[in-house]
Formats: structure tokens, C-alpha cells, sequence
């Protein structure tokens, strides 16, 4: 059995997240600090709320987010979580975690924002998440930021939105999907369970 | 490839079972909410629609059982609305396990809900239904337009179609935008129950007035019906409701459908 924590920012939607992985088999704990010692095999940032509550919310506790997750917990960022994984983002002014080089920045206005709905991915390396995946799979997009890596390296997947938009990323141990995997049918389940088996080892 | 348009099957709920009101009158029991929210799911839908149309506030509550059982047995986004008019409200469905929430009454009693839940949830949350309705009684402040030799502007429905606020749907829509809306839902009036088509026109307006992503809703009988609306105005989504419960195409039979006449859809 693994033990997973989901960080609970306290703005919306988390049920979903929570039961993709407990349909996978995984155990699920709702965390809304890192007081208690990691005794997770693998934590995700979900994709619901505001970047500058959020940052706040998990730079609160006494822990800190690289002490709790060091270089060997794997993280799961989704949508806002894996932009929290970058330096700065223009929907707030907090600093974000610093994981990877480089910004959040807005998606252009020449499209409409949000990039809500179902988009494909274009695969450009393997990576541990998108294993198994077919090129120009189906994943549901629901966002108005995107991330803009300094190394263009830890992007495994693009999605085309009149400009490409990094859709997966992979740096360490630290992935990061702008979709929703657990809102994306059988592709995202795909993806939940490849984190799983990363979380596994 | 670039987006997709969205097919999402609408749930009438009533009472706990999905309904369908034949000309606003009859109302016909169309199934068990759950079962068919995972048949739609299973047909490739791309997200679903559950609209509460319970009367009571006692039986409202079942709402967010049924969306939790809901969020249990699908893997695509669904909205659920119908009586949201508190930031309590809102909360509980969403926790509940729904993705977003649709306000509409509850919006045009307090517009400033829109930006609370917006600033709280995120914008991609909150989806501002708007039911709109020709008026040809013409008045100056208006957004006017004509169709067949006929003036009228688009007026503002609220408590299920059945009150008319006086408001200029094109300017609310507009002002919804501002407040923090991250989707419109719009509906015709004129055309809901009708199996005529969608109100073109009127989706053409709306997508020209605002850069959020719109679902147009209302008189879908066919499939062809959503070939023009996608072909004809820049809507993302188009919702129906008979079509699904009571035909036998299915909802990749549909898709399959706009596929062959070259709207993009996810298949």
C-alpha cells in the first residue's frame, strides 16, 4: 500500500484528486501543513485556487517545503501546483518554490483565457509520467497561466494553444502536469498510476 | 491540433432523479443521476452539466450527495447549479466534489458573489448562467439587433425563466467578465424545449462581446444543430439535454457526427 498527502490549500475541489488515487489503490492523507514528520511516499500540489494564498498557505509551517520533501519524496504538481514549482508568476507577488528556473507568466489574449477544455499532447522526450501515453492524447486543460522554464529540458509534453504551452514537466523528483490527469478519462489515469509506481520505488 | 468544442450532456435533477420538462409543463423522468452521469462519461463526453431544479430547500440538500456519488464514478469535469446564491453555497458543492459552479439568480441578486467566489475558488470555477429572451419592445440603452425585419434586444431571465430583471444580457454578460466570470452559459429562452436549433444570432453576439469561453444551451434536436452553432458563431461548448437522454446515437455518435463535418472534437 502507499501512503500519499494531498496539500490541502483550502480552495476547492480536492475530492476528485483524492479519489483518482484511492481508486489506484494508494492511501490518501489531507495535509494543510508540514508540522508532522513526511512519512508519505509521495506528495501532490493540486490544482485549485489563487498562486499567492496558496504559496502562503504552504510556506506557513515551521518545515519548509524543501526540508519536508528534500530531493527524495516525489511531487505530483498539478495545474497551479506545478507553477508554484517555478520562481515568481504574474498572478501574484509571492515567491514561488523555487524548484525550477524560470516564471509563470500569463497565456496570451490574442486566444481566449482560460484554455478550458480537452487538448492534445505533444510528446517531445520520454519522461516517467507520460509513460505509456500516446502521442496526441487527450487531456483536459483548465488554466489562464502557463510556466516558462529557464532550460526548456524539463518539458516533456506541449500542447498547442496558438503558442505552445509546456503541458508536462520533469525535473528530479519534482513532475508537473498543466492539465488535470484525474479529470482526464482513462489518459489521466494512465498518468496517475505512473506517478504511483515512481512513488512505489 | 488546438482545442477541442466541448460536448457536455445537461442533468436535469429534480428531487434526487434527472428530468426532462417537455414545453416547460410535463415533466418526464429521465433517470437515475449517477447511472446516467457514468454513461455519459463512459460515451466520451467531455463534461457534464447538472442543473438542481428541486423547488424545496429541505430537498435541495440531497444535492450534495448526489454530487459526491457523482465525483465518485467520473473522470471528466462537471458543473452543478441551480439555487447557488451564498458563498456557503458554493463551497458545499464544490467540497462536495463538483469542478464549478453554475450562478445565475444568485449572480444577478449580488453581481459582488461572482468576484467572492472567483477570488476564492479561482475563476475557472464559477460559471455565470445567463437565460436570455428576445424583447421587441425596444428601448434605447439597449443592445439592439434584427432578424427577419424584426428588432429586439436580449433580456436577462432569472428564478428558472420565470422573471424578467429588465437587464441587457450583452451588457451583463459583459459585466460578469469583469467581476470574475471564467464561463458563460447561455441559454435561449426562446428556443429551450423547442428541438429547432440554437439561437445563432444570439451566440454570435455573446462570443463577439467577451474573451471568456462560452456554452451555448438551449433547442438542440439534432446533431446538425451543433454543426451550426460551432459553424456559425465561436462558441466552445454546446449543451443539450433530450438528445442525449432519449436518442440513441449516443454521445460519440454525435461527436463522430461533427468529426465527419469537421469540428473539432475529441474522439
Amino acid at each position: 500500500m502507499v501512503n500519499l498527502a494531498i496539500f490541502d490549500y483550502g480552495a476547492g475541489n480536492i475530492f476528485s484528486l483524492k479519489n483518482s488515487l484511492e481508486k489506484i489503490g494508494a492511501t490518501v492523507d489531507v495535509i494543510t501543513d508540514f508540522e508532522k514528520p513526511n512519512i508519505y511516499s509521495g506528495l501532490l500540489l493540486p490544482g485549485v485556487g489563487n498562486f499567492d494564498p496558496a504559496i502562503k498557505n504552504i510556506s506557513k509551517s515551521k518545515i519548509n517545503f524543501h526540508d519536508y520533501v528534500k530531493d527524495t519524496t516525489p511531487v505530483l504538481g498539478i495545474c497551479l501546483g506545478m507553477e508554484m514549482f517555478f520562481e515568481k508568476s504574474e498572478e501574484g507577488n509571492e515567491k514561488g518554490l523555487c524548484v525550477i528556473d524560470g516564471d509563470v507568466i500569463i497565456l496570451p489574449t490574442s486566444m481566449k483565457v482560460p484554455h478550458m477544455g480537452w487538448n492534445n499532447l505533444e510528446i517531445k522526450k520520454s519522461g516517467k509520467i507520460l509513460e505509456g501515453v500516446e502521442q496526441s492524447a487527450w487531456v483536459y486543460f483548465v488554466h489562464s497561466y502557463m510556466v516558462k522554464p529557464v532550460n526548456n529540458e524539463v518539458v516533456t509534453a506541449v500542447s498547442d494553444y496558438g503558442i505552445k504551452v509546456p503541458a508536462v514537466v520533469e525535473h528530479g523528483n519534482f513532475f508537473g502536469t498543466q492539465f488535470h490527469p484525474e479529470k482526464s478519462g482513462k489518459v489521466g489515469k494512465i498518468m496517475i498510476e505512473n506517478f504511483l509506481n515512481v512513488c512505489k520505488k | 491540433m488546438t482545442l477541442t468544442k466541448r460536448i457536455i450532456p445537461c442533468l436535469d435533477v429534480k428531487d434526487g432523479r434527472v428530468v426532462k420538462g417537455l414545453h416547460f409543463e410535463s415533466i418526464k423522468d429521465a433517470g437515475d443521476p449517477v447511472e446516467l452521469a457514468q454513461k455519459y462519461s463512459n460515451e466520451g463526453a467531455d463534461e457534464l452539466v447538472f442543473l438542481d431544479i428541486t423547488a424545496s430547500n429541505e430537498q435541495r440538500k440531497t444535492i450534495n450527495d448526489l454530487v459526491c456519488k457523482v465525483a465518485q464514478v467520473i473522470d471528466i469535469p462537471f458543473t452543478v447549479g441551480g439555487g447557488i446564491n451564498s458563498l456557503e453555497d458554493a463551497r458545499n458543492i464544490l467540497l462536495s466534489g463538483a469542478d464549478k459552479v453554475a450562478i445565475n439568480t444568485g449572480a444577478i441578486k449580488n453581481p459582488s458573489l461572482i468576484t467572492l467566489l472567483a477570488e476564492l475558488f479561482g475563476r475557472q470555477c464559477i460559471v455565470v448562467a445567463i437565460d436570455a429572451k428576445r424583447n421587441y419592445d425596444i428601448q434605447k440603452d439597449k443592445n439592439i439587433f434584427s432578424e427577419n425585419g424584426k428588432q429586439f434586444w436580449f433580456q436577462v431571465f432569472i428564478y428558472g425563466g420565470k422573471e424578467a430583471t429588465g437587464i441587457d444580457v450583452i451588457k451583463w454578460a459583459q459585466k460578469t467578465q469583469l467581476l470574475g466570470a471564467g464561463e458563460l452559459l447561455v441559454t435561449s429562452i426562446d428556443k429551450d424545449g423547442t428541438g429547432d436549433g440554437y439561437d445563432i444570432l444570439l451566440n454570435q453576439e455573446i462570443t463577439h462581446s467577451v474573451s471568456i469561453p462560452v456554452i451555448a444551451s438551449g433547442g438542440c434536436g439534432k446533431s446538425q444543430d451543433m454543426v451550426d452553432v460551432f459553424e456559425k458563431s465561436n462558441v466552445d461548448a454546446a449543451l443539450a439535454a433530450s438528445i442525449f437522454h432519449y436518442e440513441t446515437l449516443g454521445v460519440n455518435g454525435v461527436k463522430a457526427y461533427l468529426k465527419e463535418r469537421k469540428i473539432p472534437v475529441r474522439l
